[in-house]
């Protein structure tokens, strides 16, 4: 049973110190909790210069280095169907006799919500749609190169192949690529935690590569950089979650926008992640992640079937279709024409979900033992990329329907965080159903929100599970008092920094999970032999 | 009076449950009762142990070492939960109820900050079963 242990004499929890009660990493803990404040207090003091930098680093970034993140987003996909559907498939999560903590149900509710619920409220209605004008809007040509943002080579006044190109590139984004990235970063953590017996933090899946130096220096700049990754993504999804969830409360109710709603509003999501993170894994975070699941499926369903189902069931079939017709083309990391659709929305996009995965990679790591690694990457990758393939046809076909059968409605002109609402306004119960969609919105956060406290305070404890509860309260709050302060003080600009700061931390991750997959490899072989 | 007696064991802290144990273990003589010492733990790797098999074992050895040194009989039970941290004080009472504990011999802590916030293990237990609790400090 221990022959995979690594024989390190490394005690977990060997560094940490107990001021006041609590149980934290020295110096991961005030590192990153130092910095993240400094940042927040530099961004406010100084937001015309801030935003000058950060309207550069995010273009910049995406724009010279997105052949690496095409490349790195291919060969992820690529590396987890063949640790898949390989010999090393069939290695398990905890040993050979371990047996799943959670039962399926709670496993990928807890999993899909961690990972990507509330950007299918924001983006499900917008982004198909956004890719659907400006492929019917044809190419556009400056100086020899592309101006407008339509993907691949856009479908100028072709209704059909347009609204299947905007499928393909929303399903792209959505689909295999992003789940591959969480799939990598969460089998190494689970299979270096639980196999390895190994402190389940990011450093862990370095062992094989940097040996005992990953208990120094290198490994706390790993875990901080993960630290400030997931709470400035976290911090900044609560920022625009806010803001669509205000913006529906307006449509519907003609509610305020201003600071006492974001304050309110922002403290009612903090306050129900704290009590779920109290109550725990079990009695907390899984209920919400179930409930929200549950609802989720409840508002598709309805959407489906008193929508326009014959064109949302042709939407599935040619969108799918589409997807695996350009999934090559979309793939391409260079010669490129469409630069402003690679760059701006493909390369953003991989950024933005390599800077997400420390997360939700850990948090899936965290509640994945007793899963065979076929079993996960199946469950990781496969299952939530059939729901987004569904979720993204039943919405944005429906809205795309109503745009194209007139061209004024409603759906097209709105403001991006209510186009969902005004998708909703055309159907029976429409009140109802645009109340549940906020209720969505808020209750896909408060999911990110609890197990991202959960996250931090693991990675911050050394790799510690059962440190104080009092910890993951204030990594909690902490959360809450970054996004309000910074919505508050600086607007929707700030937040652009803060999102900024967040993608610019996907680029020294992409090196980190390229890192990881050779590191997985050796171990997985090793571990695959011994069967 | 008592039949069973269960003694939460914390084995990152165990130090501070040897007062507890020795109280337990007095009152299991005079009332003849069996005596529990119960691990709760989950199965990521923390500072006591690896995984739940490595904690067992330390567990059974706490207990072996326990027994001798009070000349009486104590099982040792390992219960696993998903998130202790959160979830502990749930874990003892559902393990208490289903082997029937009647009284719990627990270690406490001087009451501190963190307690206007939380309520104690022990709390818990008084509040939320019919088993007798004996608090030691």
């Amino acid at each position: 049973m221990d022959e995979n242990k690594a024989k390190t004499d490394y005690e977990i929890g060997q560094d940490n110190i107990t001021p006041f009660g609590l149980d934290i990493h020295n110096p991961v803990f005030l590192i990153s909790g130092i910095s993240i404040i400094t940042f927040v207090i530099v961004t406010l003091m100084f937001q015309q210069g801030s935003a000058e930098f950060f309207a550069w680093l995010r273009p910049t970034i995406t724009s010279n280095f997105d052949w690496l993140f095409l490349s790195a987003g291919n060969l992820f996909v690529i590396f987890a169907l063949v640790v898949c559907f390989s010999p090393l498939g069939r290695v398990r999560l905890g040993g050979q006799d371990a047996t799943p903590d959670f039962g399926y149900v709670g496993w990928f509710s807890m999993l899909f919500a961690a990972g990507m619920g509330i950007g299918l409220m924001f983006f499900g209605v917008s982004e198909p749609m956004s890719h659907f004008a400006s492929s019917m809007g044809g190419t556009a040509m400056e100086n020899g190169v592309r101006t407008d943002w339509a993907p691949l080579g856009a479908a100028a006044g072709d209704i059909e192949a347009a609204r299947d190109l905007a499928m393909a590139a929303t399903i792209y984004h959505w689909g295999l690529h992003p789940w591959a990235m969480y799939a990598v970063v969460g089998l190494g953590l689970a299979f270096f935690s639980f196999n390895h017996k190994l402190p389940l933090t990011l450093r862990s899946v370095f062992y094989p590569l940097l040996g005992e130096r990953v208990w120094g220096w290198w490994g706390h700049a790993i875990d901080t950089i993960a630290v400030f990754a997931t709470l400035f993504g976290l911090a900044t999804s609560l920022g625009f979650g806010t803001q669509q969830a205000l913006a529906g409360f307006n449509f519907l109710y003609g509610w305020g926008t201003g600071g006492v709603a974001i304050v309110l509003l922002i403290a009612v999501i903090t306050a129900v992640a704290i009590a779920s993170v109290i109550r725990g894994l079990d009695g907390g975070v899984k209920v919400l992640s179930e409930l929200n699941m549950g609802l989720a499926l409840l508002l598709l369903a309805f959407v489906f079937i008193a929508g326009p189902t014959g064109d949302i069931v042709s939407t599935i079939i040619s969108g799918a279709g589409a997807y695996a017709a350009e999934f090559i083309p979309l793939s391409m990391p260079f010669g490129r024409e469409d630069t402003n659709f690679s760059q701006g929305w493909t390369a953003f996009y991989w950024a933005w979900w390599i800077s997400w995965s420390p997360f939700v990679g850990m948090f899936i790591a965290r509640v994945s033992r007793g899963r065979s690694v076929r079993e996960f990457i199946i469950c990781v990758i496969l299952v939530p990329t059939v729901l987004c393939i569904l979720w993204m046809a039943t919405f944005g076909g429906t809205a795309l329907s109503q745009v194209i059968a007139d061209a004024s409605a409603p759906v097209g002109a709105a403001a991006q965080e209510i186009k969902l609402f005004h998708m909703l306004d055309g159907f029976p119960l429409s009140g109802l159903l645009s109340l549940v969609g906020i209720v969505l919105v808020l209750v896909f956060f408060i999911t990110s929100s609890d197990s991202g406290s959960l996250v931090i305070d693991t990675i911050t404890a050394g790799g510690k599970t059962d440190a104080p509860v009092s910890q993951r309260v204030f990594w909690c709050v902490f959360e809450g008092l970054a996004a309000a302060v910074l919505l508050l003080v600086g607007g929707a600009e700030a937040l652009g920094a803060l999102q900024a700061m967040a993608v610019s931390t996907g680029l020294p991750f992409t090196l980190v999970l390229l890192a990881m997959c050779v590191s997985l490899w050796i171990g997985l072989s090793r571990a695959a032999k011994e069967l | 009076m008592f039949k069973k007696i269960m003694v939460p064991v914390d084995l990152a802290h165990a130090a501070t449950v040897e007062k507890a144990i020795q109280v337990a273990a007095d009152l299991g003589k005079l009332h003849n009762a069996e005596i529990f010492l119960v691990g709760v733990t989950d199965t990521a790797p923390g500072s006591v142990a690896h995984d739940p098999a490595e904690y067992r074992q330390k567990l059974e050895q706490f207990a072996a070492d326990h027994s001798s040194r009070h000349g009486c009989t104590m099982t040792p039970k390992v219960v696993i939960c998903n998130d202790p941290a959160a979830e502990l004080d749930q874990a003892l009472e559902d393990y208490g109820k289903e082997i029937n504990v009647d009284l719990v011999v627990m270690a406490s802590h001087l009451p501190g900050f963190m307690d206007h916030l939380f309520h104690s293990r022990a709390g818990h237990l008084v509040t939320h079963t019919d088993i007798s609790v004996f608090i030691v400090r």
